[in-house]
């Protein structure tokens, strides 16, 4: 994992329970101009200090030919990989090892970029990386080059729903018998004039909280006015249970449930009544074999966003039924920010490190919530508590909807 | 060393991160120096640039090594 709160999946992990903030002032470009001035910006830095640093990933020859969302990737990737220990050598391991990293926008900085040397340049000038390097399935692509994954090679596009999506859709690919291993996720930097312009005219960003960038990011609290934007990768390594079991793999978790649906409602808003977010966990819970009273954990999409907060919590209220009174439910993008193609891949990997850690990490910034509710919003500090089930909701523009269900495995 | 050549390894050893003494007159770009077909198009783009000239796609085909950039530009780039 590349997050703003770290460098790695250890550091970002202990950042978000101790409900850090990622977020801070943009100062790479003039941002003088725009709405919203402040992002949850990946520290860059030493690894030994929790930061990222690019050259650790890929050498500057290569840097310059991709957008920031694939080396995100890469270094992504290459974690989960060393840490799952999975280092296929032999045609059969390569062949059944496969790649579903997506992204939201993919290489919305390098298109601004080229867009502005070909106006003022001309085509000749326009390199021949980039279009490589601003692809979307590239991401995929260079993962599955430098890690000789000879398997299904894919990639998901369904903007903020897209980490989730790639995760449930690549254990599918494990389930149906396509492949023993998965490196799936989302990835995305997002963090550009171009795209702060554009989202700001969608009014989906806060734009309240340029002076105190931290507070920015606040779902469910009454002052939220919009979502603060972040970038990272998340990737995990997926892997049929037999086969993980057989070479003594690490097993975090096992991938119960996964659910789709779509509002067919608005290009960005979500449906009001909040059916799409409903029948999505729901189908979750169902392929899980599981009912909702059995989920301790629900990782909100929880965006800060004023509609879509209070729709995501009536629509768990009413999965939760009679059980809600006993649902802890959080939104760690009050920590990390939206980052959009790669929020609900970080957001599958807290999940499941809630249920190793036995704790929910904290809603900060909750400080006066905006909709009386009988779930536990975990505000401001995180919650120590036994956590078996784990649910993590991601809802998209277009109106798609995706729930992933994970489950302890028992040891 | 002529004021062009060095300006040409300069780009040559900048755009394909190799060391400077691989980048030799007889060094060709694909097979010693590790680059791609893409990577040779780039470079002819880079030449361009720096040498303020166009480079025409079957003059480009024909610079496979240090030494055809280096003579081709001495000709050409005034």
């Amino acid at each position: 994992m590349v997050s703003p709160l770290g460098g790695n999946v250890d550091v970002s992990w202990k950042n978000i329970v101790a409900g850090k903030s990622g977020a801070n002032r943009v100062t790479d470009f003039e941002t003088s101009d725009l709405a919203c001035q402040v992002a949850a910006q990946i520290p860059r830095g030493s690894a030994e200090d929790g930061g990222y640093d690019p050259n650790d990933w890929l050498d500057v020859k290569e840097q310059r030919k991709v957008d920031d969302f694939i080396v995100y990737a890469v270094a992504a990737a290459d974690q989960a990989l060393a840490d799952a220990d999975w280092k296929p050598t032999s045609y059969e391991d390569q062949t059944r090892s496969g790649v579903l990293i997506g992204s939201g926008i993919g290489g919305l900085q390098g298109i601004e970029t080229a867009a502005h040397t070909l106006a003022e340049k001309g085509p000749r000038r326009i390199s021949p990386f980039f279009i490589p390097g601003r692809l979307i399935n590239l991401a995929g692509g260079y993962v599955s080059i430098r890690h000789g994954l000879k398997g299904p090679n894919h990639a998901v596009v369904t903007a903020c729903s897209t980490g989730a999506h790639a995760i449930g859709d690549a254990s599918r690919l494990i389930a149906f018998g396509d492949a023993d291993v998965m490196v799936a996720g989302g990835t995305e930097s997002p963090i550009c004039r171009l795209s702060l312009a554009g989202f700001a005219a969608c009014r989906a960003l806060s734009t309240a909280f340029n002076d105190n960038p931290e507070k920015a990011s606040r779902p469910y609290d009454k002052a939220r006015d919009g979502f603060l934007m972040g970038e990272g990768a998340g990737v995990v390594v997926l892997e049929e249970y037999e086969h993980a079991k057989a070479r003594g793999a690490k097993i975090y978790a096992e991938v119960v449930g996964y659910g789709l649906s779509g509002d067919a409602y608005h290009i960005t808003a979500p449906a009001a009544d909040g059916d799409g977010a409903y029948r999505c966990m729901d189908a979750a819970l169902k392929r899980a074999g599981i009912t909702a009273a059995e989920v301790d954990y629900v990782n909100a999409h929880g965006t800060s966003t004023p509609l879509g907060d209070e729709i995501e919590l009536g629509a768990i209220t009413r999965l939760a039924g009679e059980s809600a009174s006993k649902l802890t439910m959080s939104s760690t993008k009050s920590c990390t920010g939206h980052l959009l193609g790669a929020a609900g891949a970080i957001e599958a990997i807290f999940s499941v490190l809630s249920i190793r850690d036995s704790i929910a990490p904290p809603t900060i910034n909750l400080d006066d919530p905006s909709v009386e509710t009988p779930i536990d919003l975990v505000p401001h500090t995180a919650k120590s508590m036994n956590i078996d089930v784990a649910l993590s909701n991601s809802f998209g523009f277009g109106g798609t909807n995706a729930s992933l269900v994970f489950k302890k495995v028992a040891s | 060393m002529s004021d062009i050549a060095e300006r040409v390894k300069k780009i040559v050893i900048e755009h394909l991160g190799v060391d400077a003494e691989k980048v030799t007159d007889n060094a060709s770009f694909i097979d010693d120096l590790g680059a791609d077909s893409l990577d040779t198009v780039e470079l002819v783009m880079a030449f361009e640039e720096e040498f303020g000239v166009e480079i025409p796609d079957d003059a480009a085909e024909t610079i496979l090594t240090v030494g055809d950039a280096v003579s081709f530009l001495e000709k050409n780039a005034g």
